[in-house]
């Protein structure tokens, strides 16, 4: 037989001490511990998820059975809530308003990447006068409630004629209007040593350049946590789009989902939920695609601030 | 290359601290200068002015004709290691090397010329294609000076390249940048240096001149053999050898045209070769006397300090004696060989100065009233 010198001599083999009472009963006590631990843990992790996994049973239910049974396997599985839904009330099919979701998404999330870097290596990197109010007056507008700020900017739109457009949707995340993300791309930043910088300035490289193929690089963990967050929140968001886009052919999936509700005249649950799931595909489509580089960001911005 | 100035050169932060107190240095071409000094003697901070990275105050910085102080590093025509490699994490070791070549629109056959003569030299063609977390500290810092090497650089500037490394690597890099330094200076394309360390042995070592600093001001600009033999005050004396140099407060007086030193109860005459020298001298002063330059006597012998042995350290070869005189500690390197077996800690023993390898320090000022009036 071959010989396994990396293991132990006396794995396997009778040689081993048998273990004492106290060992015995330490072990036990741990794997009971254990046990509880994990029961708990799924107990809590499953009542967290059932909304979820009811989402997607009843999505396959027709409409009278939908509050009839409160399993959520269905009886008599159809797909007829994903097809009705999808033609939905309107002239548009709900393709229609994934295009403009994504139509909205895709140049916001862009634009929150380039400006956040921008701000947040300013920040981060340089010296110039009145930059502690600066940087104050964006921590300010973190911790501001967005509410706030509703009235003034719609007014402001409103103004400069951008209503019924994807601008007002845009321009403030392209102009760093998020907080949040500016603050942590700063606080990432702060963690990287400026010594590369530095050497790649001795190589000759201009300040844009400096940023372009070194920061950038370094900080992409951090900018793929904004863009995800950006893209789910974007995704999700309701109130944005509601406020300032009035015409069904530029409504996002959010606001799509909320018209069958008010067109139908018996609610269509089914295919309200059936829409739904779709509506959630795409933010865990990217979010799995991503997961390795957004915990890699999140904690280390988190923690080396 | 290039030759390098200082003239005058200040550095004073925001808040009104000035580091740096116009400095003069002179950098001939090919010289290979290092600067040393403890912690916080603004050597990095010099370093980093002549780089680029920290702006001039005040003063002037010229390398060869050109008044550097406005120019981006990147124009400087330098090139700088860093303590920590600073190698850049995203690109294999080739990108890392073409990097600065690549910003200055050289033509891909050319760096690629480069980038293989620079990788022959440094013995790192294997690691090519290697990202830098995939390095040992010794191959990073070898990318890092290939990095600066490859760019033909009019100066080279090293901070405290070797601090990261271990005792054992650290020696053989000395050696294998000195080497390199030699290399460069037969092939006819001398290059000039400017190395930054906190280590004397490195400074001692590697130096062609040393510059010792010390809270912003320079010290004494010298070769090594200088700066051991003839240090200008007592603060390069304390700072340059192993074990330090012994300093301790004395009296100098005239007793009938001999200079005689007074320490405590003890007087032992000036050695002759530098009587001469300090006829002018009078009062307080500091003697300072390396200790490899003592001889073990009897206790009570005339012209040398008799004291109490406090320690004895046995290093293999030498043997470190510490001596008690006069509340001042003295520490005597004696080869074992030639160490009295019978001496132990609490004896009495008798120092004697060997020679005139005495140096005699301003009590106030430090500086050495001892050296040749050259």
């Amino acid at each position: 037989m071959a010989a396994f010198p990396d293991l132990p001599k006396h794995s396997g083999s009778g040689e081993r001490d048998a273990p004492t009472q106290l060992e015995i009963k330490l072990r036990r006590k741990a794997r009971f511990n254990a046990a509880l631990r994990y029961t708990l843990l799924t107990v809590v992790g499953l009542i967290m998820v059932y909304p979820l996994v009811w989402l997607i049973g009843a999505s396959f239910k027709t409409n009278a059975e939908m509050f009839s049974s409160p399993g959520f396997w269905p009886k008599n599985p159809t797909i007829q809530g994903y097809i009705d839904g999808w033609q939905t009330s309107t002239p548009y099919t709900f393709g229609r308003f994934f295009l403009n979701s994504l139509w909205i998404i895709i140049p916001k999330t862009i634009g929150t990447a380039v400006s956040c870097t921008l701000v947040a290596y300013g920040f981060a990197r340089f010296e110039f006068p009145g930059k502690k109010i600066l940087f104050a007056s964006v921590i300010a507008t973190l911790l501001l409630p967005n509410v706030v700020t509703r009235i003034p900017q719609y007014l402001l739109f409103r103004d400069l004629g951008w209503l019924n457009t994807f601008l007002p949707l845009w321009v403030p995340s392209a102009l760093a209007g998020d907080a949040f993300f500016v603050f942590m791309v700063i606080q990432f930043l702060r963690a990287i040593p400026r010594d590369m910088e530095e050497a790649a300035r001795v190589d000759g490289a201009n300040t844009l350049q400096t940023l372009v193929f070194i920061v950038v690089p370094m900080l992409m963990p951090a900018l793929i946590s904004v863009c995800l967050f950006q893209f789910m929140w974007t995704m999700n968001d309701f109130l944005g789009p509601l406020i300032y886009l009035s015409s069904v052919d530029k409504y996002p999936v959010s606001l799509a989902l909320k018209l069958s509700i008010d067109t139908t005249e018996a609610f269509a649950w089914n295919q309200i939920l059936a829409m739904s799931v779709l509506a959630l595909a795409p933010s865990l489509a990217v979010f799995f695609l991503a997961q390795k580089y957004f915990i890699e960001g999140i904690s280390t911005g988190g923690v080396k601030g | 290359m290039a030759e390098l100035q200082l003239r005058g050169v200040e550095k004073t932060y925001g808040n009104g601290f000035k580091a740096v107190h116009g400095i003069d240095l002179d950098v001939a071409e090919g010289e290979f200068m290092v600067l040393v000094g403890p912690s916080g003697c603004a050597k990095s901070t010099t370093l980093r002015m002549i780089a680029g990275l920290e702006t001039i105050t005040g003063g002037e910085v010229r390398i060869g004709e050109q008044v550097v102080n406005d120019l981006v590093p990147g124009r400087r025509g330098i090139a700088m290691v860093f303590q920590n490699y600073a190698l850049y994490p995203h690109m294999k070791v080739r990108r890392n090397l073409s990097f600065g070549l690549k910003l200055k629109r050289k033509p891909k056959a050319e760096i690629e010329t480069a980038t293989d003569e620079v990788s022959g030299i440094l013995e790192i063609e294997q690691l090519l294609d290697r990202l830098p977390k995939q390095l040992s500290g010794g191959q990073a810092q070898r990318v890092a000076l290939g990095r600066a090497l490859i760019k033909h650089p009019e100066v080279f500037l090293f901070d405290e390249p070797l601090s990261n490394l271990d005792a054992k690597l650290r020696a053989s890099m000395r050696v294998r940048i000195t080497d390199l330094h030699k290399r460069l200076r037969n092939e006819g394309r001398p290059a000039t240096v400017v190395y930054v360390t906190h280590d004397q042995v490195e400074a001692m070592t590697m130096g062609d001149r040393i510059c010792v600093m010390k809270d912003g001001h320079i010290m004494q600009v010298a070769d090594p053999t200088t700066l051991y033999e003839r240090p200008a005050n007592d603060f390069v004396a304390g700072f340059i050898g192993m074990p330090e140099m012994n300093l301790v407060g004395c009296v100098l007086s005239h007793d009938g045209g001999t200079p005689v030193l007074t320490a405590g109860r003890q007087r032992i005459a000036v050695p002759e070769g530098l009587a001469g020298r300090l006829s002018a001298a009078e009062g307080a002063v500091r003697l300072g006397i390396r200790p490899q330059h003592l001889q073990v006597v009897a206790a009570d012998e005339a012209n040398a300090f008799t004291g109490t042995v406090s320690n004895i350290e046995f290093l293999g070869h030498e043997v470190n004696l510490h001596v008690e005189v006069e509340g001042a500690q003295f520490v005597v390197v004696v080869p074992s060989a030639e160490l009295d077996k019978k001496i132990g800690r609490g004896d009495q023993v008798g120092l004697r100065p060997l020679g005139a390898n005495i140096h005699i320090f301003d009590a106030e000022s430090g500086i050495n009233l001892s050296l040749p009036a050259d």
